[in-house]
């Protein structure tokens, strides 16, 4: 299911898990949980850029001349 | 007449003949200058993609923001290795994990896996599913688990698994980029991510049992 989930599977192979889930209550139940986990645990990590973190990267830029 | 034509555009010729690799130069110091401004702007704009995955590489803030720094100066001043046309947030992240590697930022190595609990697949699924009592509602329950606790449950995942989830998942990377990242095969990546993900897994199941 690990790659289903990371849409890292060639077109047949997509297909082929498709069916099996629209199949299987069993894997389907467990996919939707996959999917909601993985969403929650990127929202968990969304730590946003400090604004000095930026300003301080963009004055690592050469300077013009 | 005809003499001081030809005299002159035999001048004309000389001078273009002189100040054209000057101008050839102008333009190409000219152009290697836009070019330079261009993908500076441009990982700029990727810095805050750069640094969600560098968070989490890193055990605290403070750290990632020192990695993010030695990153971006490294960055700017090699940019003439990055290849146009390809993946420069990719490029950005290949820096910061060797820097984070150079550093020695990795001192705890990776334990033995025989010392981590792990699980299969469905363990968290099946633990929340039995303290729901209920059949659980798929979308919903993950609101069972705190955020804090999601951090604390990777922050446990040892490096080199931890690696290759934070480019998955929060970085969004392919398993060809995210391999071409580590410098390791495909398959260890695939391999990590899967113990990866059941650890991960393993340490939310115990908030939950507990």
């Amino acid at each position: 299911m690990q790659p289903y989930l990371d849409r890292d599977l060639n077109e047949e192979q997509m297909l082929e898990a498709e069916a099996h889930l629209d199949d299987c209550a069993y894997c389907r139940r467990r996919y939707r949980f996959e999917v909601s986990l993985r969403r929650y645990v990127r929202t968990a990590m969304n730590e946003p850029m400090p604004l000095e973190l930026k300003a301080k990267l963009a004055a690592l830029r050469t300077p013009l001349h | 007449m005809q003499n001081n034509r030809i005299a002159m555009e035999k001048r004309i010729g000389r001078v273009a003949d002189v100040s054209e690799p000057t101008q050839t130069d102008a333009r190409r110091i000219a152009e290697e200058a836009r070019d330079r401004v261009r993908f500076e702007e441009e990982a700029l704009e990727l810095s805050d993609q750069v640094f969600r995955v560098a968070r989490h590489l890193v055990g605290s803030r403070e750290e990632a923001e020192d990695l993010m720094q030695e990153t971006y100066a490294r960055a700017f001043r090699s940019w003439r290795s990055f290849t146009p046309g390809t993946n420069l947030r990719a490029w950005l992240l290949r820096i910061l994990t060797n820097l984070n590697i150079d550093r020695g930022r990795r001192i705890q190595r990776t334990p033995q896996m025989t010392s981590i609990d792990e699980h299969g697949d469905y363990y968290l699924y099946d633990k929340l599913e039995e303290a729901e009592g209920t059949p659980l509602d798929e979308e919903r329950v993950v609101e069972r688990l705190s955020q804090d606790s999601i951090v604390e449950a990777l922050a446990h995942v040892p490096h080199d698994f931890r690696d290759v989830l934070v480019l998955v998942d929060i970085g969004d990377f392919s398993y060809a980029d995210t391999a071409q990242i580590l410098d390791i095969p495909i398959g260890t990546v695939m391999s990590r991510l899967h113990r990866a993900r059941r650890i991960l897994k393993g340490e939310l199941a115990e908030e939950v049992v507990n």
